[in-house]
């Protein structure tokens, strides 16, 4: 029976959508481990909070130089985990985070590395979308224990209950993850939307908002979406940097995202156009963003928007 | 002493945007320190690589190592981080400052394999960097989706800037002219002492995705909004 490695992520206490989107395709290969790491004495209440999605055994690696060293740390428990319990794929979600750790497990375990794979078949060969989602290309690992990060929300997740056994592991840390120290730590408030990334349905707002976010974010509100920016919106100090969408920013693939008053310039289309399905809101018709757009409306956000909303909110209750 | 050195890889022949960052980073933190420090470009990619980097050069740079061999085609983040690694090792360095590109895969793992690899200090994503040279210490900002962390390493370290972390200058005349007069050691993989066979993933096939189908377009007649909602609704989307 092959074994995968699934890296697990919480929001707070909860498991994170992510994995149980990593445990259903690791699912498809062999038995799934997931890894838990947390700092000294907070591993149990983190494990015990899966218990849903194919995953058939828990390990915790619980220390405070995760937080104190960052990825490197993780790196070194992750890769000490691989190399002695050989694994037969390790799957980690694609983010800042999780690319730099499985860059790092793969130099460590000399190991194949493919990042952003948007699918892995039960033969580990992964399906990735590159050139800006024009081009669909599948590769594989020809060495090692593959390490493979994979697009959040590119697969449906399994979430039928599990009870997995629950084994702890230690590491040793190396002096090249000692060498750099977090000295202090300050996470984005999310503001109660869900995480861009990871979200289902994004709203995001462009020039034409005028640096006047309300009508995205009350619609983003009520269907439950994490709200984007363009990065002319981004530049011009309206909207948060980290929350710009496109080549330089964010990389989004949700099943609904609706871009309100964005020309759709290259830049902003290679971050979102591998998203299902695209609505738009833009008052120029020649703007070429209705070239991705699966339902447009031309016209100004500040009216179809509010309209919108209007109509949702009359349809919910 | 402070030995600055940019990582930048020649896919294209003009200096990447997000290497720009790079470059102007080094040549700030040099001139905070005064004389005596000195940058070097760490280039890989095909030959005409060349001329981004005379541009990075011309902004300031003192010199430059150019990696080039027909085994690279095709190499991946792990090759590439080998090669640059090795070109690192040779060099006496005290601190790499790397471009992050956020969408291509390969360059958001590149600076980490290379900390991994060198067994450095890994400070990445930074949005700011303050070098001491005094104390041979180095504090980021680092900036992610998920917050933004203050780190700090002694040297020797990797750390890759995020866009807009400063606003990089233009090539003067006497720095174009002054470029030209500046050495650029060109490497193959022997002198590296890498293989061609690094490469541990590959692309069993690729094709083109089918164009997504032409939508539906409608003008706002007062009635827009009802229309976007109805056509959620037929979706089940809401």
């Amino acid at each position: 029976m092959s074994t995968v490695y699934v890296v697990a992520q919480f929001v707070g206490e909860n498991l994170s959508k992510t994995t149980f989107e990593l445990a259903t395709c690791g699912a498809r290969i062999g038995s799934v481990t997931a890894i838990v790491f947390a700092g000294a004495g907070k591993g149990s209440a983190l494990a015990g909070a899966i218990t849903q999605s194919p995953i058939a055994n828990v390990i915790i690696v619980e220390s405070d130089d995760f937080a104190k060293h960052s990825v490197p740390a993780f790196s070194d428990a992750l890769s000490q985990l691989v190399l002695t319990n050989k694994p037969d794929a390790v799957l980690i979600t694609s983010s800042a985070f999780g690319k730099e750790l499985a860059g790092r497990v793969a130099v460590a375990t000399d190991s194949g590395i493919i990042t952003d794979a948007v699918d892995v078949a039960s033969d580990l060969s992964c399906t990735q979308l590159v050139f800006g989602g024009s081009t669909t290309v599948h590769s594989r690992v020809s060495h090692g224990t593959p390490i493979i990060t994979v697009r959040p929300n590119a697969i449906t997740a399994d979430l039928a209950p599990c009870t997995p056994a629950v084994t702890t592991a230690t590491f040793t840390l190396s002096d090249g993850a000692k060498s750099a120290e977090v000295m202090s730590s300050a996470p984005f408030v999310k503001g109660g939307r869900p995480e861009l990334a990871q979200a289902s349905v994004v709203v995001s707002g462009g020039r034409g908002t005028n640096g006047d976010f309300k009508p995205v974010e009350e619609f983003a509100d009520l269907l439950g979406a994490a709200v984007g920016a363009s990065r002319a919106a981004t530049d011009a100090g309206w909207y948060p940097h980290s929350l710009q969408v496109g080549q330089t920013g964010q990389t989004v693939s949700p099943d609904l995202y609706v871009a309100c008053g964005i020309s759709g310039a290259i830049q902003h289309r290679a971050g979102m156009q591998t998203s299902k399905t695209i609505v738009v809101i833009n008052k120029d018709p020649e703007a070429p963003i209705f070239e991705l757009a699966d339902f447009g409306v031309v016209g100004d956000l500040f009216a179809v928007l509010p309209q919108a909303t209007e109509g949702v909110r009359a349809r919910k209750s | 002493m402070i030995n600055g050195l940019l990582d930048r890889e020649g896919a294209d022949a003009v200096l990447n945007d997000l290497d720009e960052y790079a470059v102007e980073e080094a040549l700030r933190i040099v001139e905070a320190h005064g004389e005596g420090h000195t940058i070097t470009v760490i280039s890989m990619g095909p030959e005409r690589t060349s001329e981004a980097v005379r541009k990075a050069l011309s902004m300031g740079a003192d010199d430059a190592i150019i990696i080039t061999d027909a085994g690279l085609v095709g190499a991946d983040s792990l090759m590439t981080s080998k090669v640059l690694a090795s070109a690192i090792t040779s060099g006496g360095f005290d601190l790499v400052l790397c471009g992050t590109e956020s969408t291509d895969a390969r360059m958001s793992v590149v600076p980490a394999m290379l900390a991994q690899r060198l067994g450095w200090a890994q400070l990445t994503f930074a949005g700011s960097v303050v070098v001491n040279a005094a104390s041979s210490e180095v504090t980021i900002t680092r900036v992610t989706e998920d917050g933004v962390d203050t780190m700090k390493a002694k040297f020797p370290a990797v750390i890759s800037v995020i866009e807009k972390i400063n606003e990089p200058r233009y090539p003067s005349f006497k720095g174009i002219m002054a470029a030209k007069k500046k050495t650029m050691d060109i490497r193959s993989l022997a002198i590296v002492g890498v293989s061609s066979e690094n490469s541990w993933s590959s692309v069993t096939d690729a094709s083109p995705r089918p164009p997504r189908t032409v939508g539906v377009k409608v003008v706002d007649e007062g009635k827009g909004g009802e229309a976007l909602v109805n056509y959620l609704a037929d979706k089940k989307l809401i």
